[in-house]
């Protein structure tokens, strides 16, 4: 990989492989996009719940919390896609990983909109009820864009997190990036070539994420509320 | 069928073998964890040089385990370090040295974070008490730093625990290979084990995770001001 690596690179060899890791990043970022967009939508709620103290639900959501961030997403993967069978549920390999990258990525969604919304003030909540605003338009006007103001830099670590999090779904037969990798090491033995391909394709994907959240992050702290 | 699956876990040695493929994995991340206390506390300090050169070089290393998945890093030192330079290491020091690296990135900015946290303030005001360099130092500072850095430093192990659930994927024996070893042994004669052996392998890895996860917690909350 290092100078000594690259003269013996197969240049030709990249050019005829290359497309094989479009398809790959393709796939990897439509599981990443679905997964990501549940474990939005899941964080959200439980989120909300927790802020709320909503009596057993909270405790419910406090238990799910617990159990995804204290387990790795490879053993989740495997208990949903080997172990789920012997019962009778069958989910197709995509099923398993989206549902997984949900299941991991919906508690930490919910622990950063939860410290969002708690990060806001109470004099906001007081003065949005002192001009009249009922509970829902405080939620909705006062609470929710101050909170995902908050939020944002953190929500930006979580994508991140997450679609690192997708290299592990070769392991349950998806023709993600590493398992492109790994079968052109296999088959060709060209690991230089295969590895180099590989860090090129996660940093396309990943480094744009990573200068947008900065980017944003920069101009969120201009837009601070209240303070 | 289903109390067969449970049976296959406390057969023989079957359980006794989960619980030493787990120990694997916790050497691995015990260790790691290990190198990177040390050398994040040096690259924390050095993170907070005014030298540009350092500025960039810690950022780019930062940066580079901050965005690879791990697992890419695990292939890049087994694999690649074996086909480029000829090293050839065995899967268990590749994921020790990867974890080491990638931990040393993430103490490190930690640790960077704690210094630039305690505010000048604390300096002077130390110096106005009459405190020496050192008597400041280790009365003022460096309690402060702690207390700022023991809780995330905390949820650091604990997510290197969880990624070193990849080393199964470089071909280590581990808690992971050891259950599908089970389950492979078994196939016949209790054709659901798979629920009963990663269900057990989940609730290890919680059983691990969530205490220490719970002091992180704890520690953050008791230490907030």
């Amino acid at each position: 990989m290092e100078l000594e690596g690259f003269e013996v690179l197969d240049l030709v060899f990249m050019k005829t492989y290359a497309p094989l890791f479009v398809t790959a990043a393709k796939l990897t970022l439509s599981l990443s996009f679905w997964g990501i967009l549940f474990a939005l939508v899941v964080g959200l709620f439980c989120g909300l719940i927790l802020y709320f103290k909503i009596p057993v639900a909270s405790r419910i959501i406090s238990g799910y919390v617990e159990l995804s961030r204290n387990t790795p997403l490879l053993v989740q993967l495997f208990l949903l896609y080997f172990g789920l069978p012997k019962v009778g549920i069958i989910i197709s390999s995509e099923g398993c990983a989206i549902i997984g990258l949900t299941f991991l990525g919906g508690s930490y969604m919910a622990e950063v909109f939860r410290s969002g919304l708690e990060s806001v003030e109470k004099s906001q909540i007081e003065s949005g009820m002192s001009i009249g605003l009922d509970r829902l338009q405080i939620v909705r006007y006062v609470v929710l864009p101050q909170a995902l103001t908050v939020s944002v830099p953190a929500l930006f670590a979580n994508v991140i997190f997450l679609i690192k999090e997708t290299s592990v779904f070769s392991a349950v037969a998806l023709a993600d990036l590493m398992y492109v990798a790994k079968d052109l090491i296999g088959l060709y033995y060209k690991t230089n070539e295969a590895l180099l391909m590989l860090v090129i394709a996660y940093l396309v994907i990943l480094l744009p994420i990573s200068l947008l959240s900065s980017l944003l992050e920069r101009r969120l702290r201009y837009a601070g509320f209240g303070n | 069928m289903q109390d067969l699956g449970i049976k296959v876990l406390f057969e023989g040695s079957n359980f006794a073998r989960l619980l030493s493929g787990l120990w694997v994995t916790l050497e691995i991340s015990l260790a790691s964890v290990a190198f990177s206390l040390v050398l994040g506390v040096l690259l924390g300090m050095v993170m907070t040089l005014r030298n540009p050169i350092t500025k960039v070089l810690t950022k780019i290393f930062l940066e580079f385990n901050r965005l690879m998945p791990q697992l890419v890093s695990l292939f890049l030192v087994y694999f690649g370090l074996t086909t480029a330079f000829g090293i050839d290491l065995s899967g268990q020091t590749s994921a020790i040295i990867v974890f080491s690296l990638w931990g040393t990135a993430e103490m490190g900015d930690l640790v960077r974070s704690a210094l630039i946290s305690i505010p000048k303030h604390q300096y002077d005001s130390s110096a106005a008490l009459g405190l020496t360099k050192l008597q400041a130092y280790s009365y003022v500072i460096i309690p402060q730093t702690l207390r700022r850095l023991t809780p995330p430093a905390i949820n650091l192990t604990t997510r290197m625990i969880k990624t070193t659930s990849l080393v199964v994927l470089i071909g280590v024996v581990e808690v992971l290979k050891v259950g599908q070893q089970i389950i492979e042994a078994n196939r016949y004669t209790a054709p659901d084990a798979a629920l009963w052996i990663y269900g057990v392998i989940f609730f290890l890895y919680f059983i691990v995770c969530y205490p220490i996860s719970k002091l992180a917690g704890r520690l953050e909350k008791q230490w907030r001001n």
